[in-house]
């Protein structure tokens, strides 16, 4: 999350889900939220059932698009210049929030300067949504009280994915939509425990509660805590990791939880470098594809089986609690871990989980208060969250941005890298459904998740399937310019002429072997979302 | 049968779900009521929460690979020759030859022993997570 990062100084969801349903006006982009955050999407219905104005920007029709007051329905890869022209009508409707900017922001000018530069016509016609109905979003989005902006996969992973974030952070800002009750912008975290993996600093910049590796500081205080010298040089990222090839720097790997040769996009780089390993070590509850080409795999105890803590997409840290002991022959991670540390010569003596929070809140200041005790009695609490007796913090950046002044950054427009031709002359987005979740390890081994969704379909227009002289259900094979895969098509009016869509959580599709390398050179962010690729009928069925 | 209180493990809501337990296995999940995301309702996912954690393709013995097959070993074998081998790595091509990845599945008492493991133990900061799927 980079680019809320660098704009406002944390990269996490500035409200309370349950403030949403008190907003008056909500702004949903790239985030097919009733099937990605079921509960916030109920938070949004609700409020529009209150009066509350839902705009959707989506270039395909979506459950929540169909209760939008207004759809932008932009081309795929046009955000930036969508935002720009809603930021330049507020700014000449005159619609700006000049104490905010000036009170708590800095480097206004330049957005406000690259604002006048624009050709409004023009940059409209990028997006192929009409002037007029950007404006009317524009001024219905800038004229509220109380105005939150929800965003997900379809911002961070294109391939100017960071400048999409800052961009949102730019409308919010000049409107002043930040930094009060119900109002703010809200990434979407995509799995359960992602906020909780970044703020423990399973990152390669950043210690637990974002203390940089390369800061003496930290560095020393880290050293300090653990009795051992550290690395001061910031580590690799999971595609450096994943996608270095048979000549990569890494001689082994230790691979818990994840499922990088399915999950990760230009899948043949990654399994490469993973065969390629000296040594691959991975912990998981399932035989993955990932644990099919390691050396060793430990299996591990799921989440009923042990204790501890997640952290939600609001910040909020609650229990995970043991309902059975691990099933005979697992081990919880933790185990794992301090087993494989105490061979290594650093004995880790834990107790319980409980006792590695009391570290954790000694050392990374966000979870100051988080002790499992309180955490016990009570739904969680928010962070930052200071010291035993701080009561946890709803809504972020209340009377100042975490890092001091919010950073206005201008962006414009970049065509996706690879745009359609002749002979790939369709784009293909990819996002995920209700009954799967991500690489579906454990919701494909859920018999009723699986009975409703069994299959991966390509979602293809009427007009565009007719032309192919395609029917619904049959079996077509799509191409990139990385590989062919075979799925059956499903044909509607969700997705616009000339676009695709499918999802990624089929091991038998692996839809992200036809996926782009290319990445945001900031967030490190896969290009997933949009590739070019060419549809036909299959030739013989399967 | 007992009702334990836990988080949902599929998506960023973060909602409250009871799990039921029955002679030591996991057989069903209900939502909490007063959870104040979960507010007494879940999605169709939290209402089948329970339903891998005892599927018959979990994992149940470590597995080493010999001559080219993973075969079953005891944990004692298992995690001798991990700490081994990644022991000799860091030691013989050094730490920046050593990559270790989290999961956004795993808790966060979980997430920070292993970013502290990579970090003291193997003495590198090659660690990451699927956080930007
Ligand atoms: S029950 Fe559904 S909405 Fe709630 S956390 Fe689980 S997956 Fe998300």
């Amino acid at each position: 999350m980079a680019g809320l990062a660098t704009t406002f100084g944390s990269g996490a969801m500035t409200n309370s889900i349950n403030e949403i349903e008190e907003s008056q006006v909500i702004l949903v982009s790239g985030s097919n939220t009733t099937e990605a955050h079921p509960q916030v999407a109920r938070r949004i219905l609700d409020a529009v059932d209150r009066g509350a104005k839902l705009i959707v920007i989506d270039p395909r029709r979506t459950r929540l698009s169909e209760c939008a007051h207004i759809h932008l329905d932009l081309k795929p890869g046009t955000d930036i210049p969508l935002l720009n022209v809603m930021m330049r009508i507020i700014l000449d409707e005159s619609l700006v929030d000049d104490l905010f900017i000036e009170m708590r922001t800095e480097n206004y000018n330049e957005l406000r300067d690259m604002l006048y530069r624009l050709d409004l016509e023009e940059t409209a016609a990028l997006t192929g949504v009409p002037l007029k109905k950007i404006s009317e979003a524009a001024q219905m989005y800038a004229r509220a009280q109380k105005a939150v902006i929800c965003y997900c996969l379809g911002i961070t992973q294109h391939i100017c994915g960071t400048k999409n974030v800052q961009s949102i952070a730019n409308l919010a800002m000049m409107t002043g939509n930040v930094e009060k009750e119900d109002t703010g912008v809200d990434p979407l975290r995509g799995q359960n425990n992602v906020q909780g993996a970044c703020d423990m600093g399973a990152l390669p910049n950043v210690y637990p509660s974002y203390q940089a590796v390369n800061n003496q500081d930290f560095q020393e205080k880290f050293a300090r805590a653990w009795g051992t010298e550290l690395s001061p040089e910031p580590g690799l990222s999971l595609l450096d990791m994943t996608h270095s090839g048979k000549n990569g720097p890494l001689k082994a790997m230790f691979i818990m939880g994840e499922n990088p040769a399915l999950s990760d996009p230009v899948l043949e780089t990654v399994n490469e470098t993973l065969a390629n390993l000296e040594f691959l070590a991975v912990a998981d509850i399932f035989l993955t594809d990932t644990a099919r080409l390691a050396n060793v795999v430990l299996p591990a105890a799921s989440f009923a089986e042990k204790t501890g803590t997640f952290t939600n997409s609001e910040r909020r840290v609650q229990m995970v609690r043991q309902v059975i002991p691990p099933l005979a022959g697992c081990r919880t991670d933790s185990d794992i871990i301090m087993e494989l540390a105490r061979r290594l010569d650093y004995p880790m003596n834990y107790e319980s989980p409980a006792e590695v929070m009391e570290e954790i809140a000694m050392l990374a200041p966000i979870y100051g208060g988080m002790y499992h005790e309180r955490l016990e009695n009570c739904w969680g609490l928010q962070w930052p969250c200071w010291d035993r007796d701080h009561p946890g913090t709803p809504f972020l950046h209340k009377y100042y941005f975490t890092r001091g002044h919010g950073r206005f950054v201008p962006s414009s427009h970049q065509p996706p890298s690879e745009p359609v031709d002749e002979q790939y002359p369709f784009l293909l987005m990819t996002g995920r459904i209700y009954h799967q979740y991500h690489t579906g390890t454990m919701t494909r081994r859920s018999p009723t998740l699986n009975r409703e969704a069994d299959k991966a379909l390509l979602q293809i227009n009427r007009h565009d399937a007719e032309g192919l002289k395609i029917k619904n259900g049959e079996m077509v094979e799509m191409t990139s310019r990385r590989g062919t895969i075979r799925l059956s098509a499903e044909v509607g009016s969700e997705v616009p002429a000339g676009t695709v869509y499918t999802t990624f959580h089929y091991p038998d599709v692996p839809v992200n072997l036809l996926c782009i390398g290319a990445r945001d050179p900031l967030a490190n962010c896969p290009e997933y979302k949009i590739c070019a690729v060419k549809i036909e009928a299959a030739k013989s069925k399967k | 049968m007992r009702d334990i209180l836990t988080t949902c493990v599929y998506c960023g809501c973060g909602c409250g779900i009871y799990l039921h337990e029955e002679k030591g296995r996991v057989t069903g999940s209900s939502p909490s009521r007063n959870h104040p995301v979960s507010r007494g309702n879940l999605c169709v996912k939290g209402w089948h929460l329970h339903e891998f954690v005892h599927h018959p393709d979990r994992l149940t013995q470590p597995l080493i690979r010999k001559k080219g097959r993973l075969v079953p070993v005891g944990w004692e074998e298992a995690l001798e020759y991990t700490a081994r081998e990644l022991g000799r790595i860091r030691d013989e091509t050094g730490s920046k030859g050593i990559g270790v990845l989290s999961s956004a599945k795993c808790t966060n008492e979980e997430n920070y022993l292993l970013q502290k493991f990579t970090r003291a133990v193997l003495k590198t900061n090659n660690i990451d997570h699927c956080a930007r799927l």
